[in-house]
């Protein structure tokens, strides 16, 4: 019995990160997505802030899923996001105030989130706190593991350089390239090329993939 | 008078074009993407958009500075803003049914979509935080929503065209979507330093 809540629990998880994928897969929450990924530890924090965010929801939600009135839920899970946004907000310009300057507004923003939203609604509030949270856990490792990759890219490239935080307020920065980098991946339009190829490149695999399984 | 007056006209030019809420703040890009196939619907919404920014950044304006100043609680803006913008939307909805059914047929589902969309959180966020006045927030609200007009519409006519052409399989829909709108942001960045507020 155990064993197989446990495997239920891991299904949940990479639902989240590769069949459901927030940002590749079902195109949600993009603003961010470009927003701070100029850089990698732009990326990771902000990638962070929505992981816990989620998953501090979910299980809010699902804690308080019988006492909360069907017709009044949407209010009240817009209330509760926004309440474990300002957490998040405070939180960090507490502890990462430089990255807190960059990103602030978007951290804000998290309240708007269709996803968050989605799961709470989905997911939360008709399941108990176990798989709410390991949910919640997948959508938002989901979620970095896309701002990760985006932000990776755009930093090498833009700037021949990674930013990878080390600690609460130490990072290091690794040069890869000292020749001119190519400027344009750390601007907005960079952004939006980087997600439309990276997207493509998630639909090739998933083509051949299937492809190869149909010939099997 | 007149300074003020010019003051205010670069506001509006800098937050439609140069700061462009698309192509160079990255929001509301959900509704971007979801409704810009067709011309029609990207008007619609544009309409919408706007006149939802404006007044919501003028009833944040409100209770922001002469509620939640003095009593010193403006940490709470995400909670409040939240707030005032879906009972607005709510009441919008309910007096355009009952004044104007036409208009609440072709715009209706509009409206539903916007208490969860990030520009509009975004207008009374940035007015909160750059201590704009009263009539500086309106006019950052009409900008704002002018510029997201501007973008849908370049958007629409560019996807519609796009649906005739050949892409390669992997890029069909969303992702040779990202690609085109980067390339119109690359031409918004010429647009970059205009004028510098």
């Amino acid at each position: 019995m155990s064993s197989s809540s446990n495997t239920n629990l891991k299904e949940l998880v990479l639902n989240g990160i590769v069949k459901e994928n927030t940002i590749f897969k079902l195109a949600l929450s993009l603003c961010p997505s470009i927003a701070v990924t100029n850089s990698l530890k732009n990326g990771i924090y902000m990638g962070l802030a929505v992981l816990f965010v989620q998953v501090m929801v979910n299980l809010t939600i699902s804690l308080m899923r019988n006492i909360i009135h069907p017709k009044v839920r949407l209010p009240i899970f817009m209330l509760v996001i926004s309440g474990w946004v300002t957490v998040t907000q405070l939180l960090m310009a507490a502890f990462v105030p430089d990255v807190y300057a960059k990103v602030g507004l978007y951290i804000a923003l998290i309240v708007a989130f269709a996803s968050i939203l989605a799961r709470a609604e989905m997911f939360a509030s008709k399941n108990s706190f176990l798989p709410s949270m390991a949910d919640g856990l997948g959508m938002g490792i989901g979620f970095l593991f896309a701002l990760t990759t985006i932000s990776f890219f755009r930093e090498l490239l833009g700037k021949g350089s990674l930013t990878v935080p080390t600690g609460l307020a130490t990072q290091h920065v690794f040069t890869f390239i000292n020749t001119k980098p190519l400027l344009i991946m750390i601007l907005p339009a960079g952004g939006f090329l980087a997600v439309g190829i990276l997207m493509a490149l998630f639909n090739w695999i998933n083509a051949r993939q299937a492809a190869k399984a149909a010939s099997h | 008078m007149s300074s003020e007056f010019t003051k205010l006209f670069e506001l509006i030019v800098s937050a439609s074009l140069i700061n462009n809420f698309v192509f160079t703040r990255f929001l509301g890009l959900c509704i971007f993407f979801g409704v810009s196939k067709k011309m029609e619907t990207a008007v619609g919404m544009s309409i919408t958009f706007t006149a939802v920014m404006m007044i919501s950044a003028a009833c944040s304006w409100v209770v922001y500075n002469l509620v939640m100043v003095p009593l010193e609680i403006t940490f709470l803006e995400i909670i409040v803003f939240i707030g005032i913008i879906a009972g607005l939307v709510q009441l919008s909805d309910t007096i355009m049914r009952k004044v104007s059914p036409g208009l609440y047929y072709k715009l209706g589902i509009y409206l539903a979509l916007i208490s969860t969309n990030c520009i509009i959180l975004a207008v009374p966020l940035i007015n909160a935080g750059e201590k704009y006045s009263f009539i500086q927030s309106l006019a950052f609200g009409l900008g704002s929503g002018l510029g997201f007009a501007l973008a849908l519409i370049i958007m629409a006519s560019i996807r519609e065209k796009l649906e005739l052409a050949e892409v390669p399989a992997p890029f069909k829909g969303l992702p040779m979507a990202f690609v085109v709108t980067g390339l119109i942001a690359l031409a918004f960045t010429g647009f970059s330093g205009l004028i510098t507020l």
